[in-house]
C-alpha cells in the first residue's frame, strides 16, 4: 500500500513545528480569547445572572466555562478556515506540482493535509483545555477519570470531523483561486456569519427565528454544542438558559458535522481533479 | 541496438483553436541526451507536460520506458525524473528534506531513500549544504538540488523543461558539467531549451522545433555539416547582386540576405574557393568591403531551417519568466 499520505503529512508537521513565532503566536491567540474576552465578558455577565433564580438541582455553569466550549470551536474554525491558504502558496510558489507529477494520488495528498490539520487542531484543543482549566474553565466537572477520557476522546472526535469540513472547503477554494488576495476575502466573508450566528459566544435561544434556524444547521454551533455535552454534561443552566442535551442532540452533531465532512471531501476531490499545472 | 526509451507518435495538442503541436513523431534511445531546440511557444514545454502525464494526451500516442503514457501513467511517473522549467522547491524546508519528501513520495524504502540521497548531494557538490533551507541556497544551487531530486528513483528517463533559464553564463556552464556527469552515470536525458549553445554542448541529438512542428533532427554536427563545411560572411558595395552573382556559382550550397551582409554557406574548401568567389564578385564591379570566415553555429543551422532568428517573434522574454523565489 502506498504511504503518500505519510509523506505529506510529515512535511506539513516539519513545517508547523519549524517556525517558532508562527507557532507560539498561532498557540496564544486561543488562549488570549480566554484570558481576556473570557475574563470581561464572564465578569459581566455572571453579574446579570446571578439576578436570576436558579433551577433547583440543575448545576449552573459559568461563562467562562460556556464560551470555552465556544472558543475551542472558534480556534478550529480560524485554523482550519485559513488551513487552506498553504496550499495557494504550494500552488503558485512551492511544490504542488511536484507532488502532483508523482505516482501518489490526489486522494492522498488530501488525506495527508487532512490529517496535519486534525493534528493541529488536537494541539490547539489540548492547549485551551489546560489553560481553561488552569484559569477556572469547568470542564469535565465532577466526572471521574473514566469518564473524563471518554468526554475528551468525544469532544477530540467532534473535533476532528469539524476540521477535516472546513479544510476541504479551504482547500478546494485555495486550489480554485490564483491569488491570495481573493482568499482572504472570500475567508472572511464566510467567516464573520460563521462566528456569529452559531451558539459559539452565547447562547442562540433569543436570535430572532431565521437566524436562529441558521444557527442550529451552522457546523459551529454543532461543534461548540457537542463540546458542551461532552464537557459540561447533560443538564445545567447558562447564561439563563436551562439546557438539557440527549443522546439525538449529540447524535444531530455527530451526524452533521460528518455529512458538512464528506460533501466538502467530494468537493475538495473534484477542485482537486481539475486543477491543473 | 540500443532500446527507444520514449517513442512518440503523430503527437498532436491544441489548445482552443490554437494548435501547439502539430504531428510530432520522434524516438529517444537509451543514455543520449536529446534536446528539443526552439523558442519560447513553439510546444516544447506542451510535450514534456505530456510525455510527463501532467497534461493529458489528445491525439497521437507516446510511450516513455516501453508504458503508455495515456493508460499507464503511474508507470510512467515511476520511470521518470522531472526538472521543471519553473522552481519547485519547498524553500521552507531543507535541502535534504525536500530530497526525502520526494523519495517519500516514489515509496523508496528508507534505506535506499538515504543512500541516494548521499550518493547524490556527493554529485552535485552540495553535501555541506544538506541542513540549510532550500531559501538560502544560490539559484544555481537550487537548480542542482532539482536535478539531484530528479535522479533520485534513478528514473529511466529524466525531463529537463529549460534547465538552465534565467542563469548567467558561469552557472549555465557549471550546470551543464553536472548534467555531463548524470549522462556519464547512463542516464537518458530529454530536455527543452531555447539557447543554441545549450543544445550544442550537450546534445547527443538535437530537434529544431518552430510553430509545434519537428522542423530538422540530427546531432549538431550532422546539422551544421548540411549548413556546408564553412560560412563566409561578406559585406559589399551592393548585397543584392552580390547575391544573385554568388547563387549562380558552383561551390556555393546558399546565399542569405542579412541586415547588411551576406551570409554565404559553401560546399567545399574555403581556402579554395575564397578568391574564385571574390573574384567573381569583383568582375561584376561590386566592391567587398569585409570577409569573415566561420564555421557554422545552431544559431546558423537555426535561422537556415526556420528561417529566422530565435529572438525573432519571441512573445516572452526569457527575464520574464524567471523564477520568483530566485529574486531577493
Amino acid at each position: 500500500m502506498s504511504m503518500g499520505f505519510g509523506a505529506v503529512y510529515w512535511r506539513e508537521m516539519i513545517k508547523f513545528f519549524r517556525f517558532k513565532s508562527v507557532l507560539i503566536s498561532s498557540l496564544i491567540q486561543p488562549v488570549m480569547w480566554l484570558a481576556f474576552f473570557g475574563f470581561s465578558m464572564s465578569k459581566s455577565f455572571d453579574k446579570l445572572i446571578d439576578l436570576l433564580p436558579s433551577v433547583p438541582d440543575v448545576p449552573n455553569v459559568g461563562y467562562l466555562s460556556y464560551m470555552g466550549a465556544g472558543i475551542i470551536a472558534m480556534d478550529v474554525l480560524f485554523s482550519s478556515l485559513f488551513g487552506g491558504i498553504t496550499l495557494m502558496f504550494d500552488k503558485n510558489f512551492s511544490l504542488l506540482k511536484e507532488t502532483l507529477a508523482s505516482p501518489i494520488s490526489r486522494a492522498h495528498i488530501i488525506l495527508g493535509i487532512g490529517l496535519s490539520g486534525v493534528t493541529k487542531a488536537f494541539i490547539h484543543t489540548f492547549i485551551i483545555i489546560i489553560f481553561g482549566r488552569m484559569v477556572g474553565m469547568e470542564f469535565f466537572k465532577g466526572y471521574t477519570l473514566t469518564q473524563t477520557l471518554i468526554a475528551a476522546a468525544g469532544i477530540f472526535t467532534l473535533v476532528a470531523i469539524f476540521t477535516l469540513g472546513f479544510l476541504f472547503l479551504s482547500g478546494s477554494i485555495a486550489i480554485s483561486l490564483k491569488h491570495p488576495e481573493g482568499m482572504q476575502s472570500v475567508l472572511s466573508l464566510f467567516s464573520m456569519p460563521l462566528l456569529f450566528i452559531s451558539n459559539a459566544l452565547y447562547p442562540s435561544e433569543a436570535f430572532p427565528t431565521a437566524l436562529r434556524f441558521i444557527s442550529m444547521l451552522n457546523p459551529l454551533s454543532l461543534l461548540a454544542g457537542g463540546i458542551r455535552y461532552f464537557a459540561l454534561g447533560t443538564n445545567f443552566t447558562a447564561m439563563g438558559n436551562h439546557y438539557v442535551y440527549t443522546t439525538t442532540d449529540i447524535g444531530v452533531s455527530f451526524f452533521g458535522l460528518t455529512l458538512f465532512a464528506l460533501v466538502m471531501l467530494s468537493a475538495a476531490l473534484w477542485r482537486f481533479n481539475k486543477v491543473d499545472v | 541496438m540500443t532500446a527507444n526509451v520514449i517513442e512518440v507518435n503523430n503527437l498532436e495538442h491544441s489548445y482552443g483553436d490554437v494548435k501547439a503541436v502539430d504531428d510530432i513523431s520522434f524516438t529517444v534511445q537509451e543514455g543520449e541526451i536529446f534536446s528539443f531546440l526552439g523558442p519560447n511557444g513553439a510546444g516544447k514545454s506542451t510535450v514534456i507536460n505530456i510525455l510527463t502525464t501532467l497534461r493529458k494526451i489528445q491525439k497521437g500516442n507516446a510511450k516513455v520506458n516501453g508504458y503508455d503514457v495515456a493508460t499507464e501513467s503511474k508507470a510512467v511517473r515511476r520511470s521518470i525524473g522531472t526538472v521543471f522549467q519553473m522552481p519547485c522547491l519547498d524553500y521552507e524546508m531543507t535541502a535534504w528534506e525536500n530530497m526525502e519528501y520526494h523519495g517519500k513520495i516514489y515509496s523508496m524504502p528508507k534505506k535506499q531513500r538515504r543512500e541516494r540521497i548521499e550518493e547524490l548531494l556527493k554529485l552535485t557538490e552540495l553535501e555541506n549544504k544538506r541542513n540549510s533551507l532550500a531559501k538560502d541556497l544560490s539559484g544555481g544551487m537550487k537548480r542542482r538540488l532539482e536535478l539531484a531530486r530528479g535522479l533520485m528513483t534513478k528514473p529511466a528517463v529524466l525531463f529537463l523543461d529549460e534547465p538552465t533559464i534565467g542563469f548567467d553564463i558561469q552557472t549555465r556552464m557549471r550546470i551543464w558539467e553536472y548534467l555531463r556527469e548524470i549522462k556519464k552515470e547512463g542516464t537518458t536525458i530529454f530536455m527543452t531549451t531555447h539557447y543554441m549553445e545549450e543544445a550544442d554542448q550537450l546534445s547527443d541529438r538535437i530537434s529544431i522545433i518552430d510553430h509545434g512542428k519537428i522542423i530538422v533532427t540530427g546531432s549538431a554536427a550532422e546539422l551544421k555539416n548540411k549548413l556546408g563545411k564553412d560560412l563566409i560572411y561578406l559585406e559589399t558595395s551592393d548585397n543584392k547582386i552580390a547575391a544573385e552573382i554568388l547563387r549562380t556559382l558552383e561551390p556555393v550550397k546558399g546565399v542569405n540576405e542579412d541586415l547588411n551582409s551576406l551570409r554565404v554557406m559553401l560546399g567545399g574548401d574555403v581556402t579554395r574557393i575564397l578568391p574564385h568567389l571574390m573574384e567573381s564578385i569583383r568582375q561584376k564591379g561590386i566592391e567587398i568591403t569585409s570577409v569573415n570566415i566561420k564555421k557554422p553555429s545552431m544559431d546558423d543551422v537555426f535561422v537556415h531551417y526556420t528561417g529566422h532568428g530565435l529572438r525573432e517573434g519571441d512573445p516572452q522574454k526569457p527575464e520574464n519568466s524567471k523564477d520568483l523565489g530566485g529574486l531577493k
